[in-house]
């Protein structure tokens, strides 16, 4: 069972590495949750990150968070990416298939999937 | 939307932007009906702006001129012969302001559509808002799922409920639960 135990030894085991976690935040993925992101799909989008920063233990130096209607509505689910002293990367029309290959390539290979920007012309 | 737990989402969403520091989810079903209600200490808004909410063509939002959620909602719940009522408190008419959007559904009707999961929208809330005091409630005929993230806080902390391995034991948690249900 998922007891309060099980959370306080979780929390004794994180207590470190939060503690180093503070200082950085290299990487932030921000994920479009108003309405015409959650219609789209975002939800099953951000927990793909979620998962995939978490069991790639990413947590480190990546940070996942939500926004707002970016006003971009037909492209959603919308994913940004931003990096320190990179210009700001912007995913479209997202899946959780998608999520997980941009984490490989782009987050942990350090090379945007081109095909899922706004800028690609087949979208 | 094709499962009503995104509805759920997206309203309790509303709640997060009203600045709400705390959020009742609450799931009540029974043999024929399944209602949810979210209820928050928001700011609240007046009569005018409750009136107009099931326009889709009213929104507060800048971003685009249509809002969305409440007639979504509205055209969902009054098909399957339900309701979706709104309640608002105001910040400027009191100290006990805040909204509560309830919606009832009819579960035999052909345009119901199924509850989904859960899990994952509870999970979603508390990563985008891990500060704000979220209670989850689920009654259903066989037993009861509850979370209430202000229970979790007095356990860890000053550790953020927005850590993945935090968010990964309430998922857990809240499928063990519902395992437990249909035992």
């Amino acid at each position: 069972m998922k007891s309060l135990e099980e959370l306080l030894a979780i929390k004794a085991q994180m207590q470190e590495k939060v503690a180093m976690r503070k200082s950085s935040g290299d990487i932030r993925i921000v994920v479009g949750m108003a309405t015409c992101g959650i219609a789209a799909g975002a939800r099953p989008v951000l927990n793909a990150f979620v998962e995939g920063v978490n069991d790639n233990g990413l947590g480190a130096s990546v940070t996942v968070t939500q926004t707002g209607c970016i006003g971009i509505c037909q492209f959603e689910p919308v994913v940004e990416v931003y990096e320190k002293d990179k210009e700001k990367v912007t995913y479209v029309k997202m899946t959780a298939e998608k999520a997980k290959e941009v984490l490989e390539k782009h987050i942990k290979g350090g090379k945007p999937v081109t095909e899922y920007t706004i800028g690609a012309s087949n979208i | 939307m094709d499962e009503l737990s995104l509805y759920v989402l997206d309203i309790a969403m509303n709640s997060v932007r009203a600045g709400a520091s705390r959020i009742l989810i609450l799931l009540e079903e029974d043999e024929e009906t399944l209602k949810f209600s979210v209820t928050d200490n928001g700011c609240g808004m007046t009569k005018e702006q409750v009136e107009k909410i099931k326009d889709p063509f009213f929104t507060t939002r800048k971003t685009r001129k249509v809002g969305l959620g409440i007639p979504f909602l509205t055209m969902l719940a009054e098909g399957t012969g339900g309701y979706v009522n709104l309640t608002s408190t105001p910040a400027a008419e009191g100290e006990h302001h805040g909204t509560k959007t309830e919606a009832l559904f009819y579960r035999h009707h052909l345009d119901f559509i199924p509850l989904g999961d859960m899990t994952e929208t509870v999970k979603t809330l508390i990563q985008g808002s891990p500060d704000i005091d979220f209670v989850y409630r689920h009654k259903t005929p066989i037993g009861e799922v509850s979370l209430d993230t202000e229970e979790l806080r007095a356990v860890l902390g000053d550790i953020s409920l927005s850590e993945p391995e935090i968010l990964a034991w309430i998922g857990g948690n809240l499928t063990e639960q519902y395992q437990n249900l249909r035992r």
